[in-house]
């Protein structure tokens, strides 16, 4: 699992490659937990190079959501893969956070 | 035709574990989010044998075996360690609360009754064993 940080202005791009499971897990949380981070206005997770996400990873997510939100900075998802997206999906999650298809969307949300 | 693989309980054998699985699959002519289901059930059950189970002890191991009876996938994960791991009744997690709580686990069981159709924990001798099914249309 490889994480990426792109910063621009008042956005962080986080690219995420490969597999994010209870092994690389800690990877992404370590990025998220950095203070610096709620400096920005949003947080971008380009998924294009996702191609698989454990409880683990979703609990990364999950375990920082809240900080973001009082923080007022938003988490916002693109360019994931259908298996990826159906994981989400299936726990309800779609409905939780913001999943957009594309990185235009996601600079507009 | 069956397959079997023994991996030891350290979170570093997950990626080999879902690799197994895949390759297993691979023939079957499965859509991508499918093969990605039975991967990620099989991955959490797996994890929480290692990390819950066997607190990540190398020298502690576990024996997946998979099998395909005519289109149902069966898919047996024997703990070879000697503590019982039974999880409690499915409960739904609430991710709202979750959210609130900034909780990182809690999810992993839920997720594989919901993706798998059949899901039982039995102990033989004293050791514990998972099955999982799922038919594959």
């Amino acid at each position: 699992m490889k994480v990426t940080a792109q910063p621009s202005a008042d956005t962080l791009t986080l690219l995420l490659d490969g597999e994010l499971d209870a092994s690389s897990a800690i990877v992404l949380d370590t990025e998220l937990a950095k203070p610096d981070i709620l400096n920005f206005r949003k947080v971008l997770i380009d998924c294009a190079k996702l191609s698989y996400i454990s409880s683990a990873g979703l609990g990364v997510f999950i375990s920082h959501l809240q900080r973001f939100q009082d923080a007022n900075v938003k988490l916002v998802f693109f360019n994931m893969q259908e298996k990826v997206f159906n994981v989400f999906e299936i726990l309800g999650l779609d409905a939780l956070m913001t999943i957009v298809p594309s990185a235009t969307e996601a600079e507009a949300a | 035709m069956k397959s079997v693989l023994r991996v030891a309980c350290s979170r570093a054998h997950l990626q080999e574990v879902r690799d197994f699985v895949r390759n297993y699959l691979d023939s079957r002519q499965l859509s991508e989010v499918v093969v990605n289901q039975v991967v990620l059930a099989v991955d959490e059950v797996v994890a929480n044998f290692i990390i819950h189970a066997n607190g990540e002890d190398e020298t502690q191991f576990l024996d997946l075996t998979l099998a395909i009876d005519e289109h149902d996938l069966n898919v047996e994960i024997a703990d070879n360690g000697d503590t019982i791991f039974l999880p409690g009744p499915h409960q739904s997690p609430d991710l709202r609360a979750y959210i609130q709580q900034g909780r990182k686990g809690g999810m992993g069981m839920a997720l594989v009754n919901r993706l798998m159709d059949r899901v039982e924990f039995f102990t033989r001798g004293n050791h514990t064993v998972c099955h999982l099914s799922k038919h594959l249309a």
